[in-house]
C-alpha cells in the first residue's frame, strides 16, 4: 500500500534533514500509529504520504514514497486525492464549504462523480458516523467531536484507500475522542481502509494499532505496538506500568494489563487495608514533601485564594456559565473539566475578571473583585493563560519578549528568562517565537505571565498538543507554583494530566457545576474519565505509577 | 416548496437595483429601492452566517452618508439660501488648490450631498442583500473550471475574512490578560502580528486542503494545443478589435467584428481549458421559472427608472434651487415596486439550523 524507499526530506532553511534515510512498508488495512516527540518529524512523514510534502511546503527530497502505486514525485496532493484523505488537527481549518452535506460532497465534486453516485455516498457517510441529523448545520455551529467527524466523513466519501490522521483528537473531550477512534477503527474493521494515525495521547489509540511507527530526530523504528513501547520514550501509562512491573509481553491495552495485573491487586488488598491513599501531588517528584497533612490534604479547608459566588455568563441567549459557586484554595491544583462547551473557559475568563460576567461576584482573598481591577494591575494578582497562548506573543524573539516583560512588570532584566530557563530550560534567545514547538511557547507565555508574580494562575487548556515529557514538565511547574502558595486552575480535557497534577476537580455541564472533589474520587467515579491504572487496579483507588510505587515500595507482586 | 434560489438570479436582480440607484438622488425612489431589499432579504435570508452578514451593509451604507455629510461640512460647495449651521470659513493658500474649509452649511447644500450619499448607501446595500440571498460560496462554484487557480485564492479569502474578524477579537481578549491596554502604535503591531499569523496559516491550511481533496485536479487533455492557441488568438483579436474600436482612423472591419471574434476565441479557450478540469455539482443549481421571475422583476425597475430618466430626467432628481418636496416618478415607483416580488413569489430557502448557536468564540 505505502512504500517508502531511502526517504530523506530537508526543508530549504534547515541545517539537518528532518526525515533521514527512512525505509517502511505499510500494508493494506493495517492501523499504523505514529509516536514521536514534538518536533521529531511526524507530520512531515505523515505529510509526504500524500505529496504535501514537498510540494505544498517546498524542501528536497532524496528516495521515493509510492501510494498505491503512485509515485508522489510526479503526483501532486490533488493527483492523489482519490487514494489519500487527509484529516488535520483542526477541523475547522480544512472546510471548504458551508454545511454538513455539502462539505461531505465536495471532494466527490471535485473527482468528478456522477451526481447519483455522490447523493448515495453522501447518505451512506451520514449514517456510518451517526450524523445524518446534521446534514444541513453549518460547519461552524457543530461541537468539536462532530466536527472532527465530518471531517473524516469528508473525506470517506471519495472512498480512500488510505487515510491519514494527523492529532485527530487533540482537541476533543474524551467521550469526543472516543467517537472519533470508535470511527476510525470501525473503518478499518468494516472498510479495510488503511488508517495512519499520529497521536499525542498513545492511551487511546495504541490497542487498536497494527503497527508503530516511532519517530526520533527524523529516523523511524517500525515495529509491533508491545515491542516498540518496551523502549520508547512516549509511552502511555498502561505501558509505563507494564514496563515497571516487567511484564512481558507488554501489554498495550487495559483488558490486557488488568489480566496481568492480579496478582498486583492481590498485593494491594494485602498492604492497603489501613492505608490511606492520598492524591498524586502529594509525592513530590523532587523527593521532598510526601506527607499530605503538610501540604494541607485531609487538614479541613485550606486558606482560600479565589473564591466565586453564583458567576453566570450569559452570550445572548445562550448560558455559558450558570450560577457556579466555587472556592480554590490557596497551594492546591485545582482541574477544571466537562465536554467540549460546557463553559470551562467562559468560566476562567471571568474568574479572571477579562472576559464577560452577567452575574455573581469573585473575590480574591483581600475582598477585591478582579473585573474591578485595571488591566495591568488585575494581571499582577490573577493571570490567565488563554487556550491560543500564541496568541500573546507578538515580538520578533524570545528575548525581546522576556524583555517587554520585565519592562511591563517592574522587573530587572533578566527575570522573566530566568523563569523560563526553569520552565523550559535551553530556548535560544534569539529565536522567533512562532518558530517554537507547542510545549516551549506554553513555558514562553507562562513565564511572561508569572514575571509579575501574580497571586492566582489560571490556564485554559494548556495539555493541547503538549507530548508526555512537555506535560511532565508542566505538572512538576504546576505543583512547584501551587507548593509556593498560589491557587492554580488548569480547564483540561486530559485525564491522565489530571491523575498526575491535579488535587481536586470541578466537573461542569452545560454550565452548571455537577461534581467537585479530590480527584481520586471524581475522576475514579466514571469510566470517560478513569485514568488508565484507575481502570486495571479497580476497585483500589490508584491512579498514577508514583502512587502504586508508594503503596508497593518493595515491588512485593513483581 | 422549498429550495435555495439560484445565486446568479440573486445577483443579477442585486445589480439591476444597485444601477436602479445609481440613476436617481429622488428620496421617494432611494427609500423605495431600500425598502424593496430590506423587505426581499427578511423575507428570503437562510440562517448562515452571510444572511446575519447583512445588518453589517448597513451599517456601512449609514457611514458613507455620514461621511458624505462630514465632508460636505468641511471642503463641499455650500449653495443655497436657508441657514442650518453658522460656521467661519478659513481659505487655504492658493498652493494648496485655494480650497475652503468649512463656511456656513446651508440646508439645499447638505440636502444633496445627503442624498448623493444614500445613493451610494442604496447601492451597497444592493450588493449586502445579494451577499445575505446568495452566499458567495455557492456563487463561487460557478466559477469557471479554468480559472481554477483564481477560483482557490476566491474560496480562501471568502472563507478566511470572518475568521480575520474573530481572531481580532480573540487577540484583544488576550491582550487584556498581559495587562496592556496600550494604544497607539504597540497596540496596533501587538494586534497585527498574531492577527496576521493567524490568518496566513489559516489561509494555507484551507488552500493545502482543498489541494489535498482534489481541487484544481486535471486529466490529460488531448486538447493539447488547441486551448493555448484558441486564448492567444482570442487575446490577439480582442487587442486589436479594442485598438480598431478607439481609433477612428482605421478601417471599420478592424474594430468591432475582430473585437467580437477575438472575445469569442477567448471564451472557446476558458471552455476548452475548463474541459481538462472535471467538476461535477452534488446539487445542481436549478434555473427555473423563480430564477427568470426574479432577474425580470430586477429588470423592471431598471428598465421603468431607465424610460423615466428618457422623457423626464428632473424627476428623479431632488429639486434643491429652489427647494421643492421631491416628485412622484409614478413609472419608475411601479417598475421598482416591481422588484419585491421575489419577497413572495420565489421559493423559501430551507432553514439553516434551528439549534442556538452556542460557540463562545461568535461572541
Amino acid at each position: 500500500m505505502i512504500s517508502l524507499r531511502q526517504l530523506t526530506i530537508r526543508y530549504a532553511d534547515a541545517v539537518a534533514p528532518t526525515l533521514r534515510d527512512v525505509t517502511l512498508e505499510i500494508d493494506e488495512g493495517e492501523l499504523v500509529v505514529v509516536v514521536g516527540r514534538t518536533g521529531s518529524g511526524k507530520s512531515t512523514l505523515l505529510g509526504a504520504l500524500n505529496g504535501h510534502v514537498p510540494h505544498f511546503t517546498g524542501g528536497t527530497v532524496h528516495g521515493s514514497v509510492v501510494v498505491a502505486g503512485r509515485d508522489t514525485a510526479t503526483h501532486r496532493p490533488r493527483d492523489l486525492a482519490d487514494i489519500v484523505g487527509v484529516v488535520g488537527q483542526d477541523p475547522l481549518a480544512g472546510f471548504v464549504t458551508d454545511t454538513v452535506e455539502e462539505e461531505l460532497a465536495y471532494g466527490m465534486e471535485q473527482l468528478a462523480l456522477p451526481p447519483a453516485t455522490m447523493r448515495k455516498r453522501v447518505e451512506e457517510t451520514l449514517d456510518l458516523l451517526g450524523i445524518a441529523d446534521l446534514r444541513a448545520a453549518p460547519l461552524r455551529d457543530l461541537s468539536g467531536g462532530q466536527q472532527q467527524r465530518v471531517a473524516i466523513g469528508a473525506v470517506l466519501t471519495t472512498h480512500p484507500r488510505l487515510l491519514v490522521l494527523d492529532e485527530p483528537t487533540s482537541a476533543l473531550d474524551p467521550t469526543g475522542a472516543e467517537e472519533v477512534l470508535a470511527t476510525i477503527t470501525r473503518l478499518v474493521h468494516d472498510l479495510g481502509v488503511t488508517v495512519v494515525i499520529a497521536e499525542h495521547r498513545l492511551e487511546r489509540v495504541l490497542q487498536y494499532a497494527d503497527h508503530v511507527l516511532d519517530v526520533v530526530d527524523g529516523q523511524v523504528r517500525s515495529g509491533s505496538p508491545a515491542e516498540i513501547m518496551r523502549t520508547s520514550r512516549i509511552a502511555p501509562p498502561v505501558v509505563e506500568l507494564g514496563r515497571w512491573a516487567g511484564w512481558s509481553p507488554l501489554p498495550v491495552s487495559i483488558r490486557d494489563a488488568r489480566r496481568a495485573a492480579a496478582p498486583l491487586r492481590t498485593a494491594l488488598s494485602h498492604t492497603s487495608a489501613s492505608k490511606v491513599y492520598v492524591t498524586s501531588s502529594t509525592v513530590d517528584p523532587a523527593g521532598g514533601d510526601l506527607n499530605p497533612a503538610s501540604r494541607g490534604y485531609g487538614q479541613g479547608p485550606a486558606a482560600p485564594g479565589l473564591t466565586a459566588h453564583r458567576v453566570r455568563v450569559d452570550y445572548g441567549r445562550v448560558r455559558a456559565v450558570a450560577d457556579v459557586s466555587v472556592a480554590f484554595a490557596a497551594g492546591r491544583i485545582t482541574a477544571l473539566m466537562g465536554r467540549n462547551g460546557s463553559g470551562k473557559s467562559s468560566l476562567l475568563w471571568a474568574l479572571q475578571g477579562s472576559g464577560p460576567r452577567t452575574g455573581g461576584t469573585v473575590r480574591l482573598p483581600d475582598g477585591s473583585d478582579p473585573r474591578d481591577l485595571k488591566p495591568a494591575e488585575r494581571r499582577r494578582r490573577v493571570v490567565l493563560v488563554p487556550q491560543n497562548a500564541s496568541d500573546l506573543l507578538y515580538l520578533e524573539s524570545v528575548a525581546a519578549e522576556c524583555h517587554c516583560a520585565d519592562a511591563d512588570s517592574g522587573h530587572a532584566t533578566g527575570h522573566t528568562a530566568a523563569l523560563l530557563e526553569t520552565f523550559a530550560p535551553g530556548i535560544p534567545p534569539e529565536r522567533h517565537p512562532r518558530d517554537l514547538s507547542a510545549g516551549q511557547q506554553l513555558a514562553l507565555v507562562l513565564a511572561v505571565q508569572l514575571s509579575a508574580a501574580p497571586d492566582v494562575l489560571l490556564l485554559d487548556e494548556p495539555t493541547r498538543g503538549l507530548d508526555y515529557p512537555a506535560k511532565a514538565a508542566l505538572t512538576t511547574t504546576l505543583r512547584a507554583l501551587a507548593a509556593q502558595g498560589h491557587p492554580v486552575v488548569v480547564s483540561t480535557h486530559d485525564v491522565e494530566f489530571v491523575a498526575d497534577c491535579a488535587d481536586e476537580v470541578v466537573v461542569l455541564a452545560e454550565g452548571e457545576l455537577i461534581a467537585q472533589g479530590p480527584s481520586a474520587e471524581v475522576v475514579a467515579a466514571s469510566p470517560a474519565f478513569a485514568p488508565q491504572l484507575a481502570k486495571v487496579l479497580a476497585p483500589h483507588p490508584i491512579l498514577t505509577l508514583a502512587q502504586l510505587q508508594q503503596a508497593l515500595p518493595q515491588g512485593d507482586s513483581r | 416548496m422549498i429550495r435555495h434560489l439560484h445565486p446568479a438570479a440573486w445577483w443579477l436582480w442585486a445589480l439591476a437595483l444597485a444601477a436602479t440607484a445609481g440613476l436617481t438622488t429622488n428620496p421617494v425612489l432611494l427609500a423605495a429601492i431600500i425598502g424593496v431589499l430590506v423587505a426581499v432579504v427578511l423575507a428570503r435570508r437562510d440562517g448562515s452566517p452571510w444572511g446575519r452578514a447583512f445588518r453589517l451593509y448597513a451599517v456601512l451604507g449609514a457611514v458613507i452618508v455620514v461621511t458624505r455629510l462630514v465632508l460636505h461640512v468641511l471642503v463641499g460647495l455650500k449653495f443655497g439660501t436657508i441657514t442650518i449651521l453658522p460656521l467661519p470659513s478659513f481659505h487655504l493658500p492658493s498652493w494648496a488648490a485655494g480650497i475652503e474649509l468649512l463656511g456656513t452649511v446651508r440646508l439645499e447644500g447638505a440636502l444633496g450631498a445627503a442624498l448623493e450619499g444614500v445613493r451610494l448607501g442604496t447601492m451597497i446595500l444592493a450588493i449586502g442583500a445579494a451577499n445575505a440571498l446568495a452566499s458567495p460560496k455557492r456563487l463561487l462554484k460557478v466559477f469557471p473550471a479554468a480559472l481554477h487557480e483564481i477560483g482557490a485564492a476566491l474560496v480562501v479569502a471568502v472563507t478566511v475574512a470572518p475568521h480575520l474578524a474573530e481572531s481580532v477579537v480573540r487577540v484583544r481578549r488576550a491582550r487584556l490578560l498581559r495587562g496592556d491596554d496600550a494604544k497607539r502604535l504597540k497596540a496596533f503591531r501587538a494586534l497585527a502580528m498574531p492577527v496576521l499569523q493567524d490568518t496566513l496559516d489559516r489561509s494555507l491550511a484551507l488552500a493545502a486542503a482543498m489541494d489535498g481533496r482534489g481541487y484544481g485536479r486535471r486529466k490529460a487533455s488531448p486538447r493539447g494545443r488547441v486551448t493555448p492557441a484558441l486564448t492567444l488568438l482570442g487575446l490577439l483579436g480582442a487587442c486589436v478589435g479594442i485598438y480598431g474600436v478607439l481609433d477612428t482612423t482605421t478601417p471599420r472591419l478592424l474594430g468591432l467584428p475582430v473585437l467580437v471574434a477575438g472575445l469569442v476565441a477567448c471564451v472557446g479557450g476558458l471552455w476548452s481549458a475548463g474541459r481538462s478540469v472535471p467538476r461535477t455539482n452534488y446539487r445542481r443549481e436549478p434555473w427555473s421559472g423563480p430564477e427568470w421571475l426574479t432577474v425580470a422583476s430586477g429588470f423592471v425597475a431598471l428598465a421603468a427608472t431607465f424610460i423615466v430618466l428618457q422623457h423626464d430626467p428632473a424627476s428623479l432628481g431632488m429639486p434643491l434651487l429652489p427647494l421643492r418636496a421631491p416628485e412622484a416618478p409614478v413609472v419608475a415607483l411601479l417598475g421598482v415596486a416591481v422588484a419585491a416580488a421575489p419577497a413572495v413569489l420565489t421559493p423559501v430557502p430551507p432553514l439553516a439550523s434551528t439549534r442556538p448557536v452556542a460557540r463562545e468564540a461568535a461572541s
